[in-house]
């Protein structure tokens, strides 16, 4: 495979945008080639470049946008100069693009049928009956079901992944000798992502194609790619084969990328994360030294120069000064990196279970009228109402957390609100160590309010734009607590040091902060009133992942310190089976499964968990014993639904029961772990096989 | 569909409702006595009762606004105070001439102002894109008699092409109006080329934005393709809604163009009820205004929900 | 081992641009820098430059018109009646023997006065029944959207002659029309971005510390909706001087012998073959000041709305 001409040859591109009079790089002295039959993984941050880098290759740039240095070969042909007309013959037919939104790259007014033939009539001549018979072909090979009926379709009217698997078989429709995937997945929920990851390994193995999947999801691409490259604030840093690079990294960033993660099954009581302080340098702050320089534990006096890309052999590269003293392994990588979390570890106290818990919710019920305008509810009495959360009960003991995971629709963020008073829930009690809280939060005392705060999962929105930290948290002080002047600027500064932030930050406002560091702000402002109860809902998905361990870092230590119950919510199952000490599973507003994080991954598991644990991507999935695919969409929200809420999707139904008949709550008396479903646990335990080889 | 259409009729009618409790209301805020306007200010007391008794004046104001309503829907839009005269044929007749006017108009702006807007929206910021924004904006700004009168001053004084008085009268055919239609036509349609030319503008140039058009340009199709047949075809239909929108611009400003031309429609008669006090007629001319503004919109929902798959099939 | 690495792009920066801010940067600096700022941006495109100087130009002229003006506004010097533009009389004078400069001078306070008043009250009361309206909701919120529907299905000059055929023509009509006529408008919009930002974070954490309904709607909310406030206002503002010289030139607004400019075209029209500068120079009046608050307008929106 070596000896033959590579598909695409990227050598020494450079990429600068217009920002205002200067022109900044955004991608520098990229090289990178990639071969026929080979999936090349190109893994980076938000900022890094990669999608500036899938889209120089395509040769679509904005107009702010410039090839500066470089060259891009494809198929022996130099391409980068070529204009816009020139390159029209090559998109679509050799070079194709599978973007990360299918929604906004589908046409709105065309049928998703008539959008696929285009490629066909354009490029294969296709006249028009024999392309539409092609189309369906290609959605058959999607795996579309209803292929025809999918053709005639808007966009609109089809789920976010059949519009991917349309956008794949749109790519896939002239055999292009060139594929990049743009973050395909993305924006997909995990157990959808898992059969578009499926699709797309069955599809391009084998094929003579070359293919450059672009990704931010490390276990993306270790169930995809032969080769990986990894971006990191324009620059690549390191180019290896996918095993050697997971083996043995050799440049400190991808070693603190891998480690800062993570892993399905880990716990926080057995491992601290490892995590790499500061941020990616903004575009305008790009020095002509080592790139990760600024927050490099190794760093020596030469990385003020830059290195080169050395190779370390045929195979590998790496952009760092001290690959050598790595790859002989003498470097302690892991302690370098750890040394925040050591001393984490040392604070984290053990906790104490009390009688009373911190927060107890019995019977949430929360409920949406679909449409609510004067004119409809004057025509029809009762308006359609839909069930977001039906009859949630959760209790968290102090110091504990419960971990809430489920997908987008699943209820989790509707059941945070209505604990939290934002939503008043249509029933359902609420109590904080027994005292009762009202379900509307006007009806809540000051009292109540200290003791039960919320941490948001968007930190651009967070914080007052027109206030500064230190405004916004005197204000907490002083609102609920009644703490003004010199002692809310003395809790304020200590407040701002527990997470970690200079003092000066106090007098900064919102846009002078990064996201991360207005996410920590955000978690000040939670835990300065010292409450019993912290929600914290999604904290660390719209953060970057080098960026994330620092945040679930540090809600663990908070929480430690403060000995507060707290309620964390995400969709990310390692994320949640890192932080917390019980697991909540929830599917279409009901919990699923109920367990202490250890036996998350053990069977029996409810069969949505299943699917979800086996839809993770994973290092070591031909150890998994089973692959569990769910079939279909998800109910519409206002779908009515007998029985079990999973049984339209659940791979283990076992007939009309489910359909009919609730089922009712399995629990195993000695390690508390709670199943809603039909099968009892010793039926479950038969039928499942351990997902992950975790040896717990 | 059908559900569609059918809750923005149930909008129409209601806000049709609404209004006509606005209209109501404000021509009853009147201070001072109807019957004294009508009859003067040597009436006496009793004929003022009288008088009183007969337009129902004496009733409580929602029964007055019901049997006001009721009338109208069926047609009896009543005597005006300051001619004597049914009120009907005279609202029918100037609305007439106005719609004559209103055809002329937009028959000339839409096209143009559609092709001014996608050239200078394809061409951002190139000069024919600053050349178009420029001038519609400073169009757009000018007050319709200001416009109208330079127009006079050139066409009418100046060249003496047309006539600067375009006072028809009602027997007047379409055929022999059309000249004296001409300048308030331009004028008006100077204003609305410019408003709808902005707006298309900013459509295509939002459109141009969308990730789908990136998704054809990496097809591989021709740049006409690109977009004739995926920009255009999403640019163009809200373009039906800016449309029905600027049609609240064009009655406003043909109220203004009718009076600089001494056009008999419509905006005249308001200006005419307004100088006289004569509510009646204010009330009629507003209500058929206000249907006409509310149907024209009624119909850009039917076409676009016909023409935008989202909403058809939605 | 899994790995499980994900990260939901909800926001953040795009990859390869610099991140930017959700609101506009210029609101949250403080003090003068603000203004510097803002001036400078706006003074940075020929356009809005121009917008900026004519209404600087025009406000100097309603703030000083009487001590630029040669003559009074109704002083009539019967032998000069009539006269085109000439040393003695900049702009000529009218039938009556009034001095056209003197009146166009001085109808820039006029006009500026009953506009700009107008369109601060309308924006006020439009910005708190906005705020409240977006920010409560429910039935309240649709009842006050339906009427403004009602309101706002008349076109808008047909709702300003609605109003005055009922209230009479004078000054105080025309400034109530104003407000009833652009109050809903403003409400929406500013009930639009209202919308759009209640549900941010912080608008929540200040509802979950248990922050009394006028500090949410005036110190959480209202600082966000100010850029397109600011561009609203603008915009309003240029429609009210349309507005006001509109009604002025139909004969419905203000009435003589105000030296209003709609007013003065509509009495110079009778004669306009004798004395055009009568009437040209008020409509000149009337339309550079228009355009120049549109440019301004416009500039104004690109900096605040459109800036990254």
């Amino acid at each position: 495979m070596e000896q033959e001409r590579a598909v695409l040859e990227v050598k020494d591109l450079t990429v600068a945008y217009r920002i205002g009079e200067r022109w900044l790089e955004a991608i520098r002295d990229i090289n990178l080639s990639i071969f026929c039959g080979q999936i090349y993984g190109l893994v980076g941050e938000s900022g890094s470049g990669k999608t500036t880098l899938a889209m120089s290759i395509l040769n679509y740039l904005g107009q702010n946008g410039r090839i500066l240095k470089g060259s891009i070969v494809f198929d022996g042909e130099e391409i980068s100069q070529y204009p816009k007309e020139k390159m029209r013959s090559f998109w679509g037919s050799k070079i194709a693009l599978v973007p990360q939104n299918p929604l906004s790259s589908l046409n709105p007014t065309l049928t998703v049928g008539e959008q696929v033939q285009e490629v066909l009539r354009l490029h294969l001549k296709m006249p028009e009956a024999a392309a539409r018979k092609r189309v369906v072909e290609l959605f058959e090979q999607v795996r579309l079901a209803e292929p025809q009926r999918v053709a005639r379709s808007y966009p609109h009217q089809i789920s976010g992944g059949m519009q991917q698997r349309v956008m794949i078989a749109m790519a896939l429709a002239a055999s292009p000798r060139l594929l990049l995937l743009d973050e395909p997945t993305t924006s997909l929920d995990v157990t959808t992502q898992a059969s578009i990851l499926d699709l797309i390994k069955e599809l391009i193995q084998g094929q003579d194609m070359a293919v450059l999947y672009v990704t931010h999801n490390l276990g993306v691409v270790v169930e995809l790619c032969h080769r990986v490259a990894v971006l990191y604030a324009g620059e690549l840093v390191e180019d290896a084969p996918l095993e050697e690079i997971f083996r043995q990294p050799l440049h400190p960033y991808t070693f603190g990328l891998l480690k800062s993660v993570p892993k399905l099954g880990q716990n926080k009581k057995e491992q601290v994360l490892s995590s790499i302080p500061g941020q990616i340098p903004a575009l305008a702050q790009r020095g002509s030294g080592c790139i990760f320089q600024s927050r490099c534990p190794i760093a020596l006096d030469i990385c003020a120069e830059r290195p080169p890309l050395e190779s370390i052999d045929a195979k590998r590269s790496s952009r760092c000064f001290r690959w050598q003293e790595l790859l002989r392994g003498e470097i302690p990588l892991e302690k370098l990196f750890e040394a925040e979390g050591e001393a984490l570890q040392a604070s984290i106290p053990v906790q104490q279970k009390s009688e009373a818990a911190a927060l107890d919710a019995q019977g949430i019920i929360v409920e949406f009228e679909s449409h609510a305008s004067l004119f409809e509810s004057l025509a029809r009495r009762s308006s359609r109402k839909v069930k977001a959360v039906k009859d949630v009960s959760i209790r968290i003991e102090a110091g504990d957390t419960l971990g809430l995971v489920g997908e987008s629709g699943s209820g989790k963020t509707s059941l945070a609100r209505a604990i939290s008073g934002l939503n008043e829930p249509e029933a359902g009690s609420i109590r904080i160590y027994g005292l009762s809280a009202a379900p509307k939060l006007s009806k809540r005392n000051r009292d109540v309010l200290r003791r039960l705060q919320m941490v948001f999962q968007n930190p651009e929105e967070a914080l007052n734009p027109f206030m500064t930290v230190g405004e916004s948290l005197r204000r907490q002080l002083f609102v609920l607590q009644g703490i003004r002047g010199e002692e809310a600027q003395r809790l304020a500064e200590e407040m701002v040091k527990a997470v970690q932030l200079p003092l000066d930050v106090l007098n900064r406002r919102p846009n002078q902060l990064s996201g991360g560091e207005k996410q920590r702000i955000a978690i000040a402002r939670a835990f300065i009133t010292n409450p019993d109860v912290v929600i914290a809902d999604e904290p660390v998905s719209s953060l970057d992942v080098s960026v994330q361990a620092t945040i679930l870092n540090l809600i663990n230590r908070l929480q430690g310190n403060f000995n507060n119950g707290l309620l964390f919510i995400s969709h990310n199952l390692a994320i949640v089976g890192y932080l917390a000490d019980q697991i909540a599973v929830i599917y279409l507003g009901a919990l699923m499964q109920l367990c202490r994080a250890v036996d998350l991954f053990k069977p029996p598991y409810h069969p949505y968990t299943e699917a979800l644990l086996s839809a993770v991507p994973s290092v070591e999935l031909g150890k998994k014993a089973q692959t569990i695919r769910l079939e279909g969409e998800l109910p519409s929200p206002t779908e009515r639904i007998e029985g079990c809420p999973f049984h339209s999707r659940c791979p283990r139904k076992i007939g009309e029961i489910c359909e009919r008949q609730a089922p009712p709550w399995r629990v195993d008396e000695s390690t508390q772990k709670r199943i809603y479903c039909h099968y009892t646990l010793e039926e479950l335990t038969e039928l499942q096989s351990p997902i992950l080889d975790v040896g717990l | 569909m059908v559900k569609y259409l059918l809750r923005r009729f149930g909008f129409l009618i209601l806000t049709l409702l609404i209004t006509s409790m606005v209209i109501f209301a404000a021509t009853q805020l009147l201070p001072g006595d109807v019957a004294r306007v009508i009859l003067g200010r040597e009436a006496g007391e009793a004929a003022l009762q009288a008088l009183r008794e007969e337009l129902g004046l004496n009733d409580p104001v929602p029964v007055q606004y019901g049997r006001w309503l009721v009338n109208f829907v069926r047609g009896d839009w009543g005597k005006s105070y300051s001619t004597k005269s049914e009120i009907r044929p005279l609202v029918i007749g100037r609305l007439r001439n106005s719609l004559m006017l209103a055809v002329v108009i937009l028959v000339i702006s839409v096209p143009v102002a559609i092709f001014l807007g996608v050239v200078a929206g394809l061409n951002e910021n190139k000069w024919i894109d600053n050349v178009v924004s420029i001038a519609s904006l400073a169009v757009v700004g000018l007050p319709e008699f200001v416009t109208g009168l330079v127009l006079i001053q050139i066409f009418a004084f100046r060249l003496r092409w047309f006539p600067a008085n375009s006072s028809i009268r009602p027997t007047t055919s379409f055929l022999e109006a059309l000249p004296m239609l001409i300048l308030p036509a331009l004028t008006a349609t100077l204003v609305l080329l410019a408003y709808i030319a902005r707006l298309t503008r900013a459509g295509v140039i939002e459109e141009l934005k969308q990730q789908y058009v990136r998704t054809a340009d990496l097809k591989g199709l021709p740049y006409r393709v690109v977009i004739f047949k995926h920009v255009l075809r999403n640019a163009l239909i809200p373009t039906i809604t800016v449309i029905a929108i600027s049609m609240g611009w064009l009655i406003s400003g043909l109220i203004v163009i009718e009076n600089v031309f001494n056009y008999p429609g419509l905006g005249r008669l308001m200006v005419f009820a307004i100088d006289r006090r004569d509510l009646p007629l204010l009330q009629a001319v507003t209500m058929v205004a206000v249907l006409g503004f509310a149907l024209s919109n009624l119909l850009a929902d039917i076409l676009y929900a016909i023409l935008d798959p989202r909403i058809r099939l939605g | 081992m899994g790995f499980e690495v994900d990260v939901r792009h909800t926001s953040g920066s795009v990859d390869g641009q610099p991140p930017s801010t959700p609101t506009s940067t210029y609101i949250q600096l403080a003090g003068w820098t603000k203004v510097v700022l803002f001036i400078r941006a706006l003074l940075s495109k020929p356009a809005s430059a121009l917008g900026l100087i004519i209404f600087v130009v025009f406000l100097f002229l309603a703030l000083f018109g009487p001590f630029l003006a040669p003559y009074g506004v109704n002083e009539q010097i019967a032998a000069d009646a009539g006269q085109p533009p000439s040393a003695k009389h900049w702009f000529g004078t009218d039938n009556l023997g009034r001095d056209v400069f003197s009146r166009v001078v001085l109808g820039a306070r006029e006009i500026l006065s009953l506009a700009g008043f107008g369109t601060a009250i309308a924006v006020l009361f439009g910005t708190t029944i906005g705020l409240a309206s977006g920010y409560i909701g429910g039935w309240f919120d649709e009842i006050l959207m339906r009427i403004f529907d009602g309101l706002l299905a008349m076109p808008l000059l047909l709702l300003a002659l609605l109003l005055l055929g009922t209230l009479g023509p004078s000054k105080s009509s025309v400034l109530l029309v104003i407000i009833i006529v652009y109050t809903p408008i403003v409400s929406r919009v500013v009930r639009s971005v209202v919308l759009s930002v209640r549900q941010r974070g912080f608008i929540e954490a200040a509802r979950l510390r248990g922050e009394n309904l006028p500090y949410l709607l005036f110190r959480e909310i209202l600082p966000s909706v100010l850029p397109a406030l600011a561009v609203e206002a603008a915009l309003r503002f240029s429609y009210a001087i349309f507005l006001v010289a509109s009604l002025g030139f139909l004969g419905v607004g203000v009435q003589p012998p105000s030296p209003d400019w709609g007013l003065m075209v509509r009495e110079a029209r009778n004669n306009v073959n004798q004395m055009p500068w009568a009437m040209y120079y008020p409509a000149a009046a009337i339309a550079v000041i228009v355009i120049g608050v549109n440019l301004l307008a416009d500039g104004i929106k690109r900096v605040l709305l459109e800036s990254k």
